[in-house]
C-alpha cells in the first residue's frame, strides 16, 4: 500500500512538533525516518496512527485521503505500529494481547481464544517466530515481545507498518534478525516506516531515507550515504562521531568488587557473583542489553539495593552494607539511568536540584538554615561552567530539555570531591550536541584520576568511551575485554557467548 | 531473618532473560504459626477452661430439619490440650520445612487454621452449646452486603478506578430501597432503586476521577462523608416524622425444595432471601464477565495498561466509566440487604463501616471476584462469631472479633498471605 503524508503540521501550544512535513512511502518499500531524539519523528507517527490529530495536512493511502479519529480508524485502514514502548498488557497471554480490541466471540459473548491461538500460530509460523500463544507477556524476553507486537499488527492485515525505534531494546543479533523480518515483510508488499536515530541500521536496511530536524524535513538521502553525511544532515552541522581521548594513565586499583550478588524483590538473582576492579584514571564500560543486571549493579554500588552479598571496596574501605549517605560521603558520584525519575525533582528549581545531595551541612546548610545566597552563587557558577541553557537558576528543572537536565545532574555529581564516578546510561535520549558534551566531561573526569564506570546499552557509546569493557548477560559478567575489541565480538558476548581466548585483563 | 541460597537456573538457548532465582527463606509463616501455637498453649492449657470436666457441645442440626444429626459434645479441657499440642507440632513442622528450603503446603495452613478454630470454639463454649448451623447461616447472611460491595469494588478497580466509596454506595442503596419500597409497597422496586442509587454514586466518582482527574481516593472519601451526611439529614427531616416512608416489606426467606434439606449446607445456603440468591448469581456473573468475555478482557486491559488498550482502538475512559457504574449497581443492590433483607427500616449510618470491610475483602481477595467473596465470607464469619459468642456468654470481648477483618487485611497487604498485586493502572487516570 502506498502511504503519503502531505504538509502535516502538529503543534503543542507554542511548540511546533511537526512543520509542514511531506513524505511518500511506496508499496513494499522500507523508508527510514532519521532524526535526533526530539526531532518530531514519534509525533509524526502518532499523527499517522490517529493518536494525535494534526492541525494541518492530510494522510493518503493509495491516493485516497483518510480521516483518522483514533487508532481504531488507522488500524482499519491498514496501518499497524510497533511501538517503542510495547503496547502489550504484561499479565495477559500472547493470544489475548493479539486479539485485544478485535475480539471474536462465541455463544453467550464468550471470548473465542481458540481462534485467537490459531491466528497467532498461523502468523508466527509464516515468519518462523515460534511463539507460544498461551505464554504470558511478562515472562517473554523483549525480543519476543516485539515479535508479538508485529503479530498484533499483522493480525489486523496491516499493510503499512511503522517501527518506532525498534532496536533500542535488542541485542545486535536480535537487531539483525529484525532486519531480516523487515525485509521479508517488504517483499510481501508491506510498506515499512522505520524510525530510528541509529545510522548503521538505516544504511543496512532502508530503501530510502528521510531526515527530520526540529520538526521539518531537511533532506533525503540514499542508503549509500556515509555516516558522516547522514549525521551532519541530522544535526545540521559537521559532527565528530568519535571522542578524543588519550591513553589512560592508570594509578592503581581504586574500586574492587568481589563476588557481588544482588537479589531483587521477586527473589531473582539479578546480579550473579560479579567481580571486577577499576583503576583510578580508567573508564570501565559495562555493556549489555537492557535488563541484564546493569541497573541493579549500579544501584548496589550506591547502596540502593537491599539483598546484596559479596564485597565492594573503594580505596581499601568497604562500602557494602552502608547507607547511601555514607557512600556518597565516601566520594561516589552517580548519574542514574532515569534522570527524570531518579536524577532530578522536576518541580524543584535548578539551584535546588544542584544541592539535592548536600542538604546535610555546610556550605549549603548552616544551623538548619538554607544558605540561599551561597546556593544562588553556586548555581550561577555551575550553569556557566556546564553550559546549562536556562532562564536562570530559578527555572524548574522539569522545563529544561533532556540535554540540559542531564547537565544539571552532571554538574551536581561532579562538583563534589569524587573518589569514584558511576554514570548509568548518561546519554540516553540526548541530542548529539549534548552527547558530545557529556562524553567530553566523562573523559575529563577520568583524566583527573578518578575511576569511572559507564553503563550503556549503546555499543557506540561503549566503544567511544571505554578503556576496558565488561559485558553483562543474565546478571553475570560474560567477560572483561579491552576497549578496542571489535563490535562483532562484543555483540556475541552481549548474547551470552564467552569472550574469545585472547581475553586480556588490563 | 532471611538467609540466602542459590539454585542454578537452567538456561536453554531460547529462554528469556530469566535469572536464577534465589530462595530467600521466609520465616513469616512459621513465626505466625508459632505465635498462634503459643497463644493456644496459654489460652487452652494454662488458662484452660473446663478443668472440672465441662463439655463443649456443637449442635449440627436445627429443630425443623428433616435429617437430624446428633449433637457433638467434646470435653473442653482435653480438646484444648489436644489442639494445643497438635498446633505446636504443626508449627515445628513448618519450621523444619522452611529450614530445609521447602514450601509450606497450603493444606498445612488450612489445617492449622481449622484446628485453631475448633480449639477456640471449644474453649469459648465451655459448658454451653454452639449452634453450628446458626453460626454459618448468619455468616452467609451477614456476608451478603460485604460480597456485593466487594464485587462492586473488584469491577471498579479492575478497570483502574480505586473505589473507596463502597460504603457510600451501600448506604445510598439502603436508603433509597427503603424509601421506594415503602412508598410503592413493592420491595422489588426498592431493589431497582438501590441499584440506581449505587450507580449514581459511582457516576459521581467516575466523572471526577476520569473527566476531572481528581485523586480517586479523595473523591471516594468525600463521597462517603457526603452520602452519610445526606442520608442522615433526610432520615431525620423526612423519614423520622413520616414513618410510612420507612417501613418497607422485608423479603421472606425462601426455602429451596430438596436442596434446603441437605444436612448443614442446606440450611446455610438454601434457606435465604432472594437477595442472597441474587448474590450467588452475581458472583458467577462478575467472574464470568471479567475473565471469559470480550468486555472483561477490555476492562482488565484498561486497568492494567490503558495506553495499550487505547492503541488498539478501545475507548479507555468510556470502558472505565461503564465498569465503575456497573460496580455501583452491584454495591447499591447490596445496600438493599440492610433494609429489605434484614432490619426492615432505614437507620442513620446503618452500614456501619461494612463498605470498608468490603474494600478490605477486595484487597485480601487479590482483586479477584471469587477470592474476594471468600474473604468477605471470612469477615462475615468473624462478625457472626462475635454475635454467637455474645449470646452464649463467652469470655472474649466482642471488640476483638470486630477488629479481625482489619488486622487480617493489614497482614494480607503486607504480603503474609500470598502476594497482593493490584491492577497496574489502579488509581491512575489515563492522560494521552
Amino acid at each position: 500500500m502506498k502511504l503519503e503524508l502531505r504538509g502535516i503540521t502538529k503543534r503543542f501550544g507554542a511548540l511546533v512538533a511537526n512543520n509542514n512535513i511531506s513524505l511518500t512511502v511506496e508499496s513494499g518499500e522500507i523508508h527510514a525516518l532519521l532524526g535526533e531524539n526530539g526531532a518530531g519523528k514519534s509525533t509524526l507517527m502518532n499523527v499517522l496512527y490517529g493518536l494525535y490529530i494534526a492541525e494541518e495536512g492530510e494522510i493518503l493511502l493509495d491516493d485516497v485521503v483518510q480521516k483518522f479519529a483514533g487508532p481504531g480508524d488507522a488500524m482499519k485502514a491498514g496501518i499497524g505500529m510497533v511501538h517503542q514502548h510495547f503496547m502489550l498488557v504484561p499479565v495477559f497471554t500472547v493470544a489475548e494481547n493479539v486479539v485485544l480490541g478485535h475480539e471474536q466471540t462465541t455463544f453467550g459473548g464468550r471470548l473465542d481464544l481458540t481462534a485467537a491461538r490459531a491466528k497467532v500460530r498461523e502468523i508466527s509460523d509464516r515468519f518462523g517466530f515460534d511463539i507460544d500463544p498461551d505464554a504470558l507477556i511478562e515472562d517473554l524476553p523483549v525480543g519476543v515481545q516485539q515479535r508479538v507486537e508485529i503479530i498484533k499488527a499483522l493480525s489486523q492485515d496491516a499493510r503499512v507498518l511503522v517501527f518506532d525505534e525498534p532496536t533500542a531494546v535488542l541485542t545486535p543479533q536480535e537487531t539483525d534478525e529484525l532486519m531480516i523480518i523487515m525485509r521479508q515483510l517488504a517483499e510481501s508488499g508491506t510498506s515499512i516506516v522505520f524510525i530510528t536515530h541509529k545510522l548503521r541500521e538505516v544504511r543496512a536496511v532502508a530503501d530510502r531515507i528521510t531526515v527530520i530536524r526540529l520538526g521539518t524535513v531537511v533532506g533525503e538521502a540514499s542508503p549509500t550515504a556515509t555516516n558522516a553525511e547522514l549525521a551532519s544532515l541530522m544535526v545540521g552541522r559537521a559532527v565528530e562521531l568519535t571522542v578524543h581521548k588519550n591513553a589512560p594513565e592508570l594509578r592503581g586499583t581504586a574500586l574492587s568488587v568481589k563476588n557481588l550478588s544482588v537479589i531483587d524483590a521477586r527473589n531473582q538473582i539479578v546480579v550473579n557473583n560479579v567481580s571486577f576492579d577499576v583503576a583510578a584514571g580508567e573508564v570501565l564500560a559495562i555493556a549489555g542489553v537492557q535488563g541484564n543486571g546493569q541497573t541493579e549493579l549500579t544501584e548496589a554500588l550506591l547502596g540502593l539495593q537491599h539483598h546484596v552479598t559479596g564485597s565492594i571496596d573503594l580505596d581499601g574501605k568497604p562500602l557494602r552494607g552502608f547507607s547511601v549517605r555514607h557512600i556518597l560521603d565516601s566520594g561516589v558520584g552517580f548519574v542514574p539511568e532515569d534522570r527524570t525519575e531518579d536524577g532530578l525533582i522536576a518541580d524543584f528549581s535548578i539551584a535546588e536540584n544542584l544541592m539535592l545531595d548536600r542538604s546535610s551541612g555546610a556550605p549549603f546548610v548552616k544551623a538548619g538554615n538554607l544558605q540561599l545566597g551561597f546556593r544562588a552563587k553556586f548555581a550561577a557558577e555551575k550553569i556557566r561552567e556546564f553550559d546549562i541553557r536556562s532562564q536562570g537558576s530559578d527555572m524548574h528543572a522539569g522545563r529544561l530539555s533532556g540535554g540540559n537536565q542531564q547537565k544539571v545532574v552532571l554538574a551536581r555529581e561532579l562538583s563534589r570531591e569524587l573518589r569514584l564516578f558511576v554514570a548509568a546510561q548518561p546519554t540516553r535520549g540526548l541530542d548529539v550536541g549534548s552527547i558530545e558534551f557529556v562524553h567530553t566531561r566523562i573523559i575529563e573526569t577520568r583524566d583527573s584520576g578518578i575511576p569511572v564506570i559507564v553503563v550503556s546499552t549503546e555499543l557506540d557509546e561503549v566503544v567511544a568511551l571505554a578503556d576496558r569493557i565488561a559485558v553483562m548477560y543474565r546478571g553475570e559478567i560474560v567477560g572483561i575485554v579491552p576497549g578496542n575489541t571489535p563490535r562483532a565480538t562484543l555483540g556475541l558476548m552481549m548474547a551470552g557467548e564467552p569472550a574469545p581466548a585472547t581475553e586480556a585483563a588490563l | 531473618m532471611s538467609t540466602i541460597t542459590q539454585s542454578p537456573a537452567p538456561t536453554p538457548a531460547s529462554a528469556p532473560i530469566v535469572k536464577a532465582t534465589a530462595q530467600i527463606r521466609s520465616w513469616k509463616i512459621p513465626i505466625t504459626f508459632g505465635g498462634f501455637a503459643v497463644l493456644s498453649l496459654f489460652l487452652f492449657v494454662l488458662l484452660g477452661r473446663g478443668q472440672r470436666g465441662e463439655l463443649s457441645t456443637f449442635r449440627l442440626s436445627q429443630a425443623r430439619d428433616v435429617i437430624q444429626l446428633p449433637e457433638v459434645a467434646l470435653p473442653t479441657f482435653a480438646t484444648g490440650v489436644f489442639v494445643a499440642i497438635v498446633l505446636v507440632f504443626l508449627a515445628a513442622v513448618s519450621v523444619w520445612l522452611v529450614y530445609g528450603h521447602r514450601k509450606i503446603p497450603i493444606v498445612l495452613t488450612i489445617l492449622f487454621a481449622l484446628l485453631f478454630l475448633v480449639g477456640f470454639l471449644a474453649w469459648a463454649a465451655s459448658g454451653s452449646t454452639i449452634p453450628v448451623p446458626g453460626l454459618l447461616i448468619g455468616t452467609v447472611t451477614l456476608s451478603a452486603p460485604l460480597i456485593f460491595g466487594a464485587l462492586g469494588g473488584v469491577l471498579s478497580e479492575r478497570a483502574g478506578v480505586v473505589n473507596v466509596a463502597i460504603e457510600a454506595q451501600l448506604l445510598a442503596g439502603a436508603f433509597s430501597s427503603a424509601v421506594v419500597a415503602s412508598a410503592t409497597g413493592n420491595p422489588y422496586l426498592g431493589l431497582l432503586a438501590a441499584m440506581v442509587a449505587g450507580a449514581l454514586v459511582s457516576m459521581v466518582l467516575a466523572a471526577f476521577a476520569l473527566k476531572y482527574l481528581v485523586d480517586q481516593v479523595i473523591v471516594g472519601v468525600v463521597l462517603n462523608v457526603l452520602v452519610i451526611g445526606l442520608t442522615s439529614f433526610l432520615y431525620s427531616q423526612v423519614l423520622a416524622p413520616s414513618a410510612n416512608l420507612n417501613s418497607p416489606d422485608v423479603f421472606p426467606r425462601l426455602n429451596i425444595p430438596l436442596l434446603s434439606e441437605i444436612p448443614i449446607i442446606g440450611p446455610v445456603l438454601f434457606r435465604q432471601t432472594i437477595i442472597v440468591y441474587v448474590m450467588y448469581v452475581a458472583v458467577v456473573m462478575v467472574y464470568f464477565g471479567l475473565f471469559r468475555t470480550k468486555w472483561g478482557l477490555r476492562v482488565r486491559a484498561v486497568g492494567e495498561h490503558p495506553q495499550a488498550a487505547d492503541t488498539v482502538g478501545i475507548n479507555v475512559n468510556r470502558t472505565r466509566f461503564v465498569a465503575v457504574t456497573l460496580g455501583g449497581v452491584i454495591s447499591g443492590f447490596g445496600g438493599a440487604y440492610f433494609t429489605l433483607g434484614a432490619v426492615g427500616a432505614f437507620n442513620k449510618e446503618m452500614t456501619n463501616g461494612m463498605g470498608f470491610i468490603a474494600l478490605a475483602a477486595v484487597i485480601f481477595g487479590q482483586w479477584h471476584p471469587i477470592k474476594a467473596t471468600l474473604a468477605a465470607l471470612l469477615f462475615g464469619f468473624a462478625t457472626n462469631l462475635q454475635n454467637v459468642l455474645g449470646i452464649i456468654g463467652s469470655p472474649v470481648p466482642s471488640e476483638f472479633m470486630l477488629m479481625l477483618p482489619y488486622v487480617v487485611t493489614i497482614f494480607a497487604v503486607a504480603g503474609f498471605v500470598g502476594r497482593s498485586r493490584a491492577p497496574a493502572a489502579d488509581g491512575k487516570p489515563y492522560i494521552k
